[in-house]
């Protein structure tokens, strides 16, 4: 794979693990906050670990947030990165970056909150993304907020509600797993990114 | 559906992984990566690193070998142990762990779980929990403080419950609730507090202490309907297999990742 990949030093912290599931993966990556090197990238990874506001503060005043709107190749948001494409979070209510419709809410209360475990995906449109993954495949999730009803999804799954798991508009994608934290699963759902185009 | 979860708890002293009976007379009993691979490879959920003295010994973890476990391991683990800022679980959380558990600190300084929450996401923030229950009655369950280490374990002089709903209103994602008279003695997990803790709250919750067999994973389970079980010796010393655990949940009907 000839992947040249950049994840986004964007205040989110989880760089090692994505740094590691990528070198598993064969793809060349490397960490950075700066506009030139995150262009010049074949694929973008935008991670999150962390509370909403905080990370959409840092990428709006490190000017990150146009940098990633201006994006053409591939671009991957996992977990509170996806959120953050999104127009709206209630986290914090703060404004995304927009590049996808919708609103990411908190997730009911009920049967638990936040959502934290091993749990399956149901494709609801077909997308390369998610080429040889199915009902039977887990893939581990740790957070309280989810798109519901985002117009882009393609594969929900369910926890009090459903919710958008993965979505792609375009060359814009998202994980709400995290794929470097769900094993075999999670390699072929990284995999199909970097063969992205 | 969400699964439930089998958790393979990892002490570690000086960076080695350790195992006490009762949280005394520590011995080794393994390199850090070399078992976090092993459990990662007979499926376990989720690893937790509780590094048992550094708290006591007012000390941060240190971040170098989560790195290196972060490097082996392509699934979730949180990382306990003298967390007591932001700055000390960011290092933590860059590393590559995916949660913080604080304890101790927590019950110094309350407002630590309000700032973790704040800055990393309530999804990011364990409150680990050591209770010494005596009987039935709540008035009898002392909150322990510093259990890491003899010499400096107190009373914290909480109510159990009234500490989980003030730590879930504080922002905690989850509850690992490690009940002190049973860890180690592999007699089964504290279903009494279990279920008290589980009525109390709506956070996730992870038995801690007492797993002895297959039985108790089942009952803890089914009866303490808790999110998570958490083991230690009985994984450490090759007589229960997590493959051969999870094979026997799910043939009981307990949802788990194969």
């Amino acid at each position: 794979m000839s992947a040249r990949a950049v994840i986004i030093r964007a205040g989110g912290t989880n760089f090692g693990s994505l740094l590691a599931a990528c070198a598993r993966l064969g793809v060349a990556a490397t960490v950075s906050d700066q506009a030139t090197t995150i262009r010049a990238a074949s694929h973008v990874i935008l991670p999150g670990v962390g509370a909403a506001a905080p990370a959409m503060r840092h990428l709006r005043e490190s000017g990150l947030d146009r940098v990633i709107a201006g994006l053409r190749q591939p671009l991957l948001g996992i977990c509170l990165g996806m959120q953050l494409l999104f127009e709206r979070l209630a986290e914090g209510e703060v404004d995304g970056l927009g590049l996808l419709p919708g609103r990411v809410e908190r997730l009911p209360a009920a049967p638990r909150w936040p959502h934290m475990g091993w749990n399956t995906l149901a494709t609801t449109r077909p997308h390369p993304l998610l080429a040889g993954i199915g009902s039977a495949d887990w893939f581990y999730f740790v957070h309280g907020y989810a798109a519901s009803g985002a117009a882009d999804t393609i594969a929900c799954c369910v926890h009090g509600q459903p919710f958008a798991a993965a979505v792609a508009r375009g060359q814009v994608a998202g994980m709400q797993f995290h794929p470097e934290k769900s094993a075999a699963a999670g390699r072929r759902a990284l995999a199909n990114f970097f063969a992205l185009t | 559906m969400l699964a439930r979860r089998v958790i393979a708890c990892l002490d570690v002293a000086a960076g080695a992984v350790v195992k006490g009976v009762r949280f005394r007379d520590h011995r080794v009993v393994g390199d850090i990566v070399e078992l976090a691979r092993r459990y990662a490879s007979e499926g376990v959920d989720e690893l937790v690193f509780y590094d048992i003295t550094a708290s006591p010994e007012r000390r941060c973890v240190d971040a170098a070998w989560v790195a290196r476990v972060a490097c082996e391991l392509d699934i979730p683990f949180c990382v306990a142990g003298g967390i007591r800022s932001v700055a000390d679980a960011e290092a933590v959380l860059a590393a590559g762990a995916d949660k913080v558990s604080v304890n101790s600190p927590a019950l110094a300084r309350p407002q630590l779980i309000d700032e973790l929450a704040a800055r990393f996401g309530s999804q990011c923030v364990v409150l680990g929990i050591d209770v010494d229950a005596q009987g039935e009655a709540t008035s009898n369950w002392r909150v322990v403080a510093n259990s890491g280490r003899p010499d400096a374990a107190h009373d914290a002089g909480r109510d159990l419950l009234a500490w989980v709903r003030e730590a879930e209103r504080r922002g905690a994602g989850e509850i690992v609730l490690n009940a002190i008279r049973h860890d180690g003695v592999r007699a089964g997990y504290a279903l009494t507090q279990l279920g008290a803790v589980r009525a109390a709250t709506g956070l996730p919750l992870v038995a801690s202490g007492g797993a002895g067999c297959i039985a108790h994973f089942v009952e803890v389970f089914e009866r303490g309907d808790v999110d998570a079980a958490l083991a230690a010796s009985v994984f450490h010393s090759g007589e229960l297999r997590i493959d051969e655990l999870k094979r026997a949940l799910a043939a009981r009907g307990i949802v788990v990742r194969p």
